[in-house]
């Protein structure tokens, strides 16, 4: 399967480079866009489907390097390697779940990643490392300049690129950063952070987990409106909030190092105890006690590992990284044990 | 259909659009009414993009009952979709509901975005190819059609009709 090649390497979102990679894990922009030429996904025949996923394919070889990138056929893929790419965040959860002619066309190094016929009959988008939206923003661009050089998009005069659903036309465009905020979690100040982002229409979820529930702490905020502002305007609008949680988030570790730190030692110590010597571990579980190391190394109670490989556990414990380095399906009790076993590998421990 | 909140027939069809997957409400128009009114509290914060809401907003609730079945009934010569279709399933059939539905639209997308007018990036290929190609949707329907049927002449012209305007 030539998707196996990028087991070798982490997703480059979570190298823990980049501005402010203690707190802020990834930046993440995607653009909507639609081709002319055929109904929506709604009301698509699985031949317009497989024509729109023909005509990405083909326009590809002209504008992409050669061996530059994946072409992954859904319809070939089998459920593992899909709940893989979405685990690495390359593809959503729809790609995953939805039936009919769809692809996913991956920059060999994750630098994007272009989904077809997913909610829109284009999903471009990219990711990074640590703060940097601006960043991401120029190489998404370029992505899209370049598929706009050969393909038709639906543009309207008035209402800007037309998406399937009202709320993603104008820009198409939706920013996302993904923090780790365990400090905000711990002295319950969580809440007031989704309530002053929502007055000001940014929405916030949980990275990991349902709806607003979150696993290990990360939250991901994202601009609500796309339409009236130009692209840069909505990048800076998530940009410029970003520093302030940041803030909000150092204040909180600052009180807990200074008025309960034992409570804190405690609990970084205990989570790298446990993960050192578990020998089975759910994933919820897991994510839990990562998150904990996570921050016991950032306030430097903890002298290892580095973030670059906490972010490497949190990736490579999740259910389909699991039995893909294991080479087979495993059940839920089998994927524990492996779990479990690879982060004693990784933490020093057998 | 009943009103999903008593025994009344439902005349009002709301679909909300904030949540992840699209909701639909049925209500009757005493609780139709209770409801918009609980949801345009505009302290609350959440992204109302209620459609009823927004068109309650400019006439009358009684007026709009009237005005929403008609409105429903309006169906895209292009792609073959009502409004109804789209206030079901929260998402449009092609470009072209942009325009058949725009007096529909233009209140929903200002409810959303607090705004009308796209000012971000623009294709650099020329304008008005989007509506040029958006009769290769219908000219496709109909080839559909009238291959289903057999009627391979009027097939004949369909496919070389879409020939021509995709090689432009």
């Amino acid at each position: 399967m030539k998707i196996d090649g990028m087991l070798s390497q982490t997703g480059p979102w979570l190298r823990g480079e980049g501005p402010e990679n203690d707190i802020v894990l990834s930046s993440r922009i995607r653009l909507a866009r639609n081709l002319t030429g055929y109904p929506f996904l709604c009301r698509a025949t699985d031949q317009d489907r497989r024509a729109i996923r023909d005509a990405v394919k083909e326009v590809a070889k002209d504008i992409f390097k050669k061996n530059s990138y994946y072409f992954v056929d859904f319809e070939e893929l089998d459920a593992l390697d899909r709940e893989y790419l979405r685990e690495r965040q390359l593809v959503s959860r729809e790609m995953v779940e939805t039936e009919g002619p769809r692809a996913a066309l991956i920059d060999k190094d994750e630098k994007f990643c272009v989904m077809i016929n997913e909610e829109d009959h284009l999903r471009i988008h990219a990711m990074t490392s640590g703060l940097e939206p601006g960043k991401v923003w120029k190489r998404i661009d370029d992505v899209d300049d370049k598929l706009e050089s050969v393909l038709s998009y639906a543009f309207h005069e008035k209402y800007g690129y037309l998406t399937a659903c009202p709320t993603n036309v104008g820009t198409g465009l939706r920013v996302s950063v993904m923090l780790h905020m365990p400090a905000l979690v711990i002295s319950k100040e969580i809440e007031k952070v989704f309530r002053s982002l929502q007055k000001i229409n940014l929405a916030v979820r949980g990275l990991y987990g349902e709806g607003s529930q979150s696993h290990g702490d990360f939250y991901q905020i994202s601009n609500q409106v796309t339409l009236g502002m130009t692209e840069e305007e909505l990048i800076e609008k998530v940009g410029n909030i970003i520093p302030e949680i940041i803030r909000y988030e150092r204040e909180a570790r600052d009180y807990l190092l200074d008025k309960r730190h034992e409570i804190l030692q405690d609990r970084c110590s205990r989570a790298m105890g446990l993960l050192k010597t578990a020998r089975t571990i759910g994933s919820v579980e897991a994510m839990h006690h990562l998150s904990s190391l996570r921050l016991g190394v950032t306030l430097g109670l903890l002298k290892e590992p580095d973030i670059a490989t906490i972010n490497d556990l949190l990736l490579n414990t999740l259910p389909a990284h699991l039995q893909k380095h294991n080479g087979n399906v495993l059940d839920q009790s089998e994927r524990d044990v492996a779990r479990a076993k690879y982060l004693r590998g990784k933490l020093g421990q057998e | 259909m009943k009103c999903q909140k008593c025994e009344k027939s439902a005349t009002f069809h709301i679909t909300e659009l904030t949540g992840p997957a699209p909701q639909e409400h049925h209500l009757c128009e005493e609780h139709a009414r209770q409801y918009l009114n609980e949801s345009s509290d505009p302290d609350d914060g959440s992204l109302t993009a209620t459609l009823t809401q927004g068109v309650a907003k400019k006439v009358s609730l009684d007026k709009a009952s009237a005005e929403l079945q008609e409105l429903d009934m309006q169906t895209c010569p292009f792609c073959g979709m009502s409004f109804y279709d789209f206030r079901s399933r929260g998402r449009l059939g092609c470009p072209n509901d942009y325009d058949c539905f725009a007096k529909q639209l233009d209140i929903l997308i200002l409810n959303i975005h607090g705004d009308t007018e796209h000012v971000g990036k623009s294709p650099k290929r020329a304008g008005g190819e989007t509506n040029r190609r958006t009769l290769l949707i219908k000219l496709r329907r109909e080839l559909n059609e009238a291959v289903r049927y057999e009627e391979y002449e009027r097939a004949s012209k369909l496919r070389d009709k879409i020939k021509e305007i995709e090689t432009e």
